[in-house]
């Protein structure tokens, strides 16, 4: 049955799944205790969490380079070689590879991201030579076969075909044009619908070539296996791939400056507002003050400003959040929110409004105060499970942070000053917002009567 | 929806906190672990204590045995918006404080409404946990409504049915689909309600439904995470012990069942945004509540046999062998207090109509029903159903949520935990018969999306 919920947000997933940055997350200081930093026999690194609670085993690992690793006319190819990669390699074809997954209930797969190729893979304790042999041959002998091509090519032309008239695709797809450009980050992770049937083999084998090496692979375990047994296995499956990947530089990019705003006509009862600026990057010394701040005015919980204002207030909407995300060559605040046609002028203002105020007067101390004891409070919970530790270890990685940083950012957090919180605010919301709106023309939706067709309710 | 196979899974949804899968085929089970620890409270609390001492961590989630199908007719979308109303204050507490308290310690907290529940869950330190039944408890009977909290709300449920509903024809398609499928059980009635209804809903509607129903003797509370049972269970008398129980409230749900259904049916939803055709098949088939022995099982198996992943069979025939679809799968959602949905979609690739898509469905549907599947396919679909119990250990949240399905469901603990050997007992001759008896076209509704292509109105410009 459909779950309907009280859901403060929805977590960001559109913007998430588009950007591919994590939230900040810290593990339980009794994890964090036990993280290993492994050395296999052949020299490949990963941080690892031995723990037999479950027998099963957790793993995700990233190369460097991601969606800007693909050609600036094709977008994309990251993208269709992530969905190949479980298609058929080495001795197996497409089907006999997923019968062997399936067999032993193994989880594998692939992921294009905008710096990174991720992986995730997770097993039953007992499966794991299995699984680590399965996924060595698609990382390093991947077939490409053509029937699993078009196969696959199908399938992601469809999901670009149903993107063109989603407002929330559209909406995403607009915001990264304005704020980046024609710079990669400003190109779609997936492709588009003219790219995506110009893709051939001979691309993805070179991505595969140039993206899948050593030198830029990352790698975090959770889970049942010791570190010996884990130090064999890695070498076994990663030992192969080249040991420097040839990557194409990608340059740093600030984000379009705000205010901007772009309309997209679409015939819809709901119209997406997506809003966002240039935000901070990870290692800017005003990263975490920003990073509060942020949680103040929109970060995923029941109590945000823009939640009080615009939901619980006014009821313009059902969702409404802002997240910081940070990449390898830029940052940016994103946030979104899905409101009633004739009253998006309303909501759209309600935001600007909190963004001003928030700019010009930063937060109390009180909800400064609130904001810490959540961050800090919130580091357990986020990394209860092993795959989500994984993540988090991966991530970490991914952020150039230490292996002792879990136990440390709780002082950082509780370092942001008032102060600092104000500077932030005003170096975020200072000067306004990038706005998309994806809906009914405002002239139209003025007049719902005249402009809405008949639906099903 | 049906099964959460047929959502995207990504490793988004799955760290979301508020995302509560939809309890599909594999709604139950936990194996190698010990058993949850159990009792009832003389006001007829039933408590479940799940251990989990991997993070001092707990998830407190109370369920309550009402759902959609238990509002009043002309009353649709009842459950939900009380549901959302929970969080709006007690006379003890005002509102926000609840929440409040939460966040200050790093928590999280959610809450969701099906056919058959509606559940509200915090996740906090250990330390926090009676606090938490303290406020819980008292939200059981001392929720204080105001219009100037009510109204904005119900704008707020409006706009969640845009979202989910209004700004989704696949989502509306369903609505159809269902509504055609249960000719006299509540379940044809959404979730969320039908708009016109949930317009209408105001306070007095919802403190009567939240008198009616919210009550100990009507709600199972389940607690996961780093604590031992013998500490919980003072905990729960001090604090839920104090609520007095509701009589009145009967110890089962009489629905209006369905008829045995007579006529395929067909509806076909039309809109301009439709780019990717789909054709779905619904069929009422029953649930693990309803069915006879093994008959469940055998619907999950099947299920995971015709349409979940690329070997499945509906999968190799339909975009494998013989490209004609973009996608397709199965799905069966076997917990359910009353009689259940099978599921079966494509998405055809452009140029294929979906009588071609039927064919296939048809042949696919005749050949499980008339040989006996593959042993090592059989196999196969086992270990990967079997699995997924393993895995669901990893995830207090989830096993709360599995427990707390099936035991709103009209389910047991026993049968929970003997699910693994359920499948594992599940033979050939199962499956056969039940793709023989329950997948009948007789007993179907399928749904087409497709483009409207209709000269669109004339919009008016000021």
């Amino acid at each position: 049955m459909t779950n309907f919920k009280a859901c403060a947000r929805r977590t960001g997933w559109m913007v998430a799944a588009l950007l591919l940055t994590v939230p900040l997350v810290a593990a339980p200081a009794h994890a964090a205790a036990k993280i290993q930093h492994l050395i296999s026999p052949g020299g490949i690194e990963a941080w690892f969490v031995q723990d037999a609670t479950v027998p099963l085993i957790a793993m995700e690992y990233a190369f460097g380079g991601g969606a800007t690793q693909d050609p600036a006319d094709k977008p994309g190819v990251g993208n269709l070689v992530a969905d190949l990669l479980d298609e058929g390699s080495g001795d197996l074809d497409s089907k006999t590879f997923h019968e062997r997954l399936d067999r032993r209930a193994i989880e594998l797969s692939f992921n294009s991201s905008r710096d990174t190729f991720r992986g995730s893979l997770r097993m039953l304790r007992d499966n794991k030579d299995e699984a680590f042999e399965l996924l060595r041959t698609a990382l390093t002998s991947p077939h490409f076969d053509s029937a699993d091509v078009e196969r696959i090519r199908a399938q992601v032309v469809s999901g670009l075909r149903r993107d063109t008239s989603n407002p929330t695709s559209l909406a995403s797809r607009k915001f990264l044009e304005v704020a980046f450009g024609d710079h990669p980050y400003g190109r779609q992770v997936s492709g588009t619908l003219e790219s995506v049937p110009t893709i051939n083999v001979a691309d993805m084998k070179d991505y595969v070539r140039r993206v899948l090496a050593k030198d830029t692979l990352r790698i975090a375990v959770v889970g049942d296996v010791d570190p010996a047994t884990l130090g064999q296995l890695l070498d076994k499956t990663f030992g192969g791939l080249p040991a420097k990947a040839s990557l194409t530089p990608v340059a740093d990019v600030e984000a379009a400056k705000p205010p901007q705003r772009a309309f997209i006509p679409l015939d819809v009862p709901q119209t997406v507002v997506m809003f966002g600026g240039p935000g901070v990057k990870r290692h800017d010394p005003n990263f975490m003050a920003a990073y509060v701040v942020n949680h103040i005015l929109g970060g995923g919980t029941l109590s945000s400003r823009l939640y009080k204002e615009v939901r619980e207030k006014r009821g313009l909407a059902y969702s409404v959040y802002e997240s910081l995300l940070w990449m390898d060559h830029s940052a940016l605040f994103i946030g979104n929110t899905g409101t009633r046609a004739d009253r998006a002028g309303e909501t759209v203002e309600a935001i600007n409004k909190e963004v001003r105020r928030i700019a010009e007067e930063g937060p109390t101390q009180q909800e400064l105060d609130e904001a810490k004891s959540y961050l800090k409070g919130s580091q357990m919970l986020a990394l209860d499970t092993s795959s989500k530790l994984a993540s988090a270890l991966l991530q970490y990685q991914l952020d150039k942070m230490p292996i002792d940083y879990i136990e440390k950012r709780n002082a950082i957090v509780d370092a942001v000053t008032l102060d600092d919180a104000k500077k932030a605010a005003q170096r975020l919301w200072g000067q306004g917002l990038l706005t998309v709106i994806v809906g009914r023309a405002p002239q139209a939706a003025a007049q719902p009567a005249a402009a809405t067709p008949p639906t099903a309710n | 929806m049906s099964s959460p196979r047929f959502a995207v899974a990504t490793l988004v949804t799955l760290l979301a906190a508020c995302a509560i899968p939809a309890s599909g085929a594999l709604a139950q089970t936990t194996v190698t672990s010990d058993p949850p620890a159990s009792f009832t409270l003389g006001n007829g609390l039933q408590v479940l204590v799940i251990p989990d001492h991997r993070t001092p961590v707990v998830t407190q989630m109370i369920w309550y045995k009402v759902g959609s199908a238990d509002e009043t007719p002309g009353k649709s979308g009842l459950a939900h918006f009380l549901e959302h109303l929970m969080f709006k204050g007690t006379a003890k507490h005002p509102a926000g404080e609840f929440s409040q308290t939460v966040l200050r310690v790093g928590g999280n907290e959610n809450a969701f409404t099906s056919t058959d529940y509606t559940g509200y869950f915090q996740r906090v330190p250990r330390e926090q946990l009676p606090k938490m039944m303290e406020f819980e408890a008292d939200r059981m009977t001392g929720l204080i409504l105001k219009d100037e909290n009510v109204l904005p709300e119900r704008d707020v449920v409006l706009e969640e049915y845009n979202m989910r509903v209004a700004n989704n024809p696949d989502a509306r398609l369903t609505e159809q689909i269902m509504a055609a499928l249960y000719l006299n059980h509540p379940y044809g009635r959404p979730v969320i309600g039908w708009r016109p209804e949930i317009e209408k809903l105001d306070r007095e509607d919802a403190l009567a439904f939240y008198r009616r129903f919210y009550a100990p003797n009507n709600a199972t509370l389940v607690i996961a995470g780093d604590v031992d049972a013998k500490d919980v269970r003072p905990m729960v008398e001090r604090t839920f012990g104090a609520v007095a129980a509701q009589p009145a409230i009967p110890a089962r749900r009489l629905r209006p069942q369905e008829p045995e259904p007579v006529a395929p049916r067909t509806v076909t939803l039309s809109d301009p945004r439709v780019e990717q055709p789909s054709v779905k098949r619904y069929y009422l088939v029953p649930s693990a509540n309803t069915a006879a022995a093994g008959e469940s099982p055998a619907l999950d198996v099947l299920a995971q046999l015709m349409g979940n992943g690329s070997n499945s069979y509906l999968y190799r025939a339909l975009v494998v062998d013989r490209p004609l679809a973009v996608s397709a799968s199965a799905g069966y959602q076997g917990t359910s207090l009353d009689a259940t949905q099978f599921v079966i979609a494509a998405s055809p690739k452009p140029g294929v109509d979906f009588a071609q898509i039927e064919r296939v469905f048809d042949s696919v549907i005749a050949d499980v029903a008339e040989n006996p599947v593959r042993a090592e396919d059989l196999e196969r679909v086992k270990t990967q159903l079997i699995a997924e119990a393993i895995y669901a250990q990893d995830n207090q949240a989830t096993l709360a949520r599995w427990y707390g399905a099936a035991l709103t469901s009209g389910l047991s603990i026993e049968d929970i935990r003997s699910w693994p050997d359920r499948i594992r007992a599940v033979t050939a001759d199962q499956i056969r018969e039940a793709a023989q008896k329950w997948l009948d076209k007789k007993r179907s509704v399928t749904g087409y999306l497709i483009k409207d292509t209709a000269p669109k109105r004339e919009e008016k410009r000021s």
